[in-house]
């Protein structure tokens, strides 16, 4: 009986404490309209991370952590960042942020998706897949990366383990910036990083256990 | 390297999955949600739903399905059935859902698959394609391989793509529910034809018949459901064999 309650009391007070580091950890997603964030907002639901929407420049400061997510087209996005007024702020941020997708692309100088000057934080490009040497385009799929350096948002994440990736155009691989690589058709920049900034081409949200502790390890910079 | 997919298809009706033998009698095999969940949690690299009864009633219970998967399932998933016009596919791609697959209602209007396109992007957009064989031709079939179109499948696939799908999903029906392997030949003749994924569907029975799409045909992923649901093949089983066979999967 005194073992029932003794692990009941338990297991009381680490719900606490989840509760307690859900209430800390708190990310501002930049709302700026690229792209649905249900199933990023759903996946730090079931990882009982907290967060908030960031739909004006004075926002940034209530969070501790940053997300820019973003789907479709580059260009366009990166127009929309600037529609909402957001774009200003973001080479500012010290906290850690976290690109997503076209929301990686946009930390990047230049893409060739409605050649299209972006915030170069990082003065890198994304080109688009050559189908000579890719094939099918959109790379779309499971695809194994491999970390590069030694970076806090791949802990405990294995070599070669398998992320989802939806895109077109990729960000081209480069010595200082590259965290991780992957390959289709030519080695590519499956995540970047610069600082503060951190960006991944492929979807946390949808990559299963790997996907989910990149946003664990993500919250706890 | 890119892996080869593996994806269950789960049929649903009212809220519940069912798959039925050459489409016809329904046997239920049970919840959405949890099905999904187990198939996830066994490595199954992405996940179909097909409302094949979305009347315009039941349209909410397949909104929540949408919702109750994208929220509890860390996998890619598909939703298709009753997708007419833009707004279906807005509203599923607000509850969260990864892409829409359009069959029947992308043959009556093909210019659906490039207003769906422009709109989210050609990554939403799968066309499946239910085909059929007539005098020996391949023909586009509609609902659930019962109507037969004078539309050449190998043409309509083409089409799909210079209009921006995304994917596309082929089902021979003349394969489906016999258990007697996929349409390899077929399959092979049309992957070698698009520059987009294809997926294969119809007729898996067996761990070898997936061994002999991906050796055969170098398609992009092979779906089946009932083998599945039953627990004819396991994934974990069904991967190993086909990393010891020299294909890339997750």
């Amino acid at each position: 009986m005194w073992r029932i309650c003794n692990f009941l009391v338990q297991r009381e007070s680490y719900r606490n404490k989840k509760r307690f580091e859900s209430r800390i950890i708190m990310i501002g997603i930049v709302n700026y309209g690229a792209g649905n964030i249900f199933s990023l907002t759903a996946a730090l639901d079931r990882l009982n991370i907290g967060y908030g929407m960031i739909n004006d420049q004075n926002a940034f400061d209530l969070y501790d952590h940053i997300i820019i997510p973003g789907v479709g087209h580059a260009g366009s996005a990166m127009n929309k960042l600037h529609e909402s007024g957001l774009a200003a702020r973001i080479d500012q941020l010290e906290q850690p942020v976290l690109g997503i997708c076209v929301g990686m692309q946009l930390l990047t100088a230049f893409s060739e998706e409605g050649n299209s000057d972006l915030l170069n934080i990082m003065p890198i490009r994304t080109l688009h897949f050559d189908k000579q040497l890719a094939g099918k385009v959109p790379h779309m799929g499971w695809n194994s990366i491999s970390p590069k350096k030694d970076s806090a948002i791949f802990q405990d994440i294995a070599d070669k383990s398998y992320f989802y990736f939806v895109h077109s155009y990729y960000i081209e691989e480069h010595p200082r910036y590259t965290a991780a690589i992957c390959h289709y058709g030519i080695d590519f920049s499956a995540a970047i990083e610069h600082n503060n900034f951190i960006g991944v081409q492929f979807h946390p949200e949808k990559s299963g256990v790997a996907g989910e502790q990149l946003l664990k390890n993500f919250s706890r910079l | 390297m890119l892996a080869k997919r593996i994806i269950p298809c789960l049929d649903v009706k009212d809220g519940r999955t069912v798959k039925g033998v050459n489409f016809v009698d329904l046997r239920d095999a049970g919840d959405p949600v949890e099905l999904a969940w187990q198939y996830s949690q066994q490595g199954a690299d992405e996940l179909v739903f097909l409302d094949i009864t979305a009347t315009h009633e039941k349209r909410k219970t397949t909104i929540d399905l949408v919702s109750a998967v994208a929220r509890q399932i860390n996998i890619p998933f598909t939703i298709g059935g009753g997708i007419n016009e833009l707004a279906d596919a807005e509203i599923l791609l607000n509850a969260g859902a990864d892409k829409i697959s359009i069959n029947s209602a992308a043959v009556r209007n093909p210019k659906l698959i490039d207003d769906l396109a422009k709109s989210f992007g050609r990554q939403f957009v799968v066309v499946a394609v239910d085909t059929r064989v007539v005098n020996e031709k391949n023909y586009v079939h509609l609902r659930g391989g019962r109507d037969k179109t004078d539309i050449d499948t190998q043409d309509w696939i083409q089409e799909a793509e210079s209009r921006g799908a995304g994917e596309i999903l082929l089902t021979s029906m003349d394969h489906d529910g016999t258990k007697g392997g996929f349409d390899n030949s077929f399959l092979k003749r049309i992957n070698s034809s698009i520059h987009i994924p294809l997926i294969a569907s119809g007729g898996a029975g067996n761990v070898q018949h997936f061994l002999d799409v991906f050796e055969q045909t170098n398609v992009d992923a092979a779906l089946a459901a009932s083998v599945f649901h039953y627990g004819e093949i396991l994934i974990p089983e069904l991967k190993g064999a086909l990393r010891k066979a020299g294909t890339v999967v997750r």
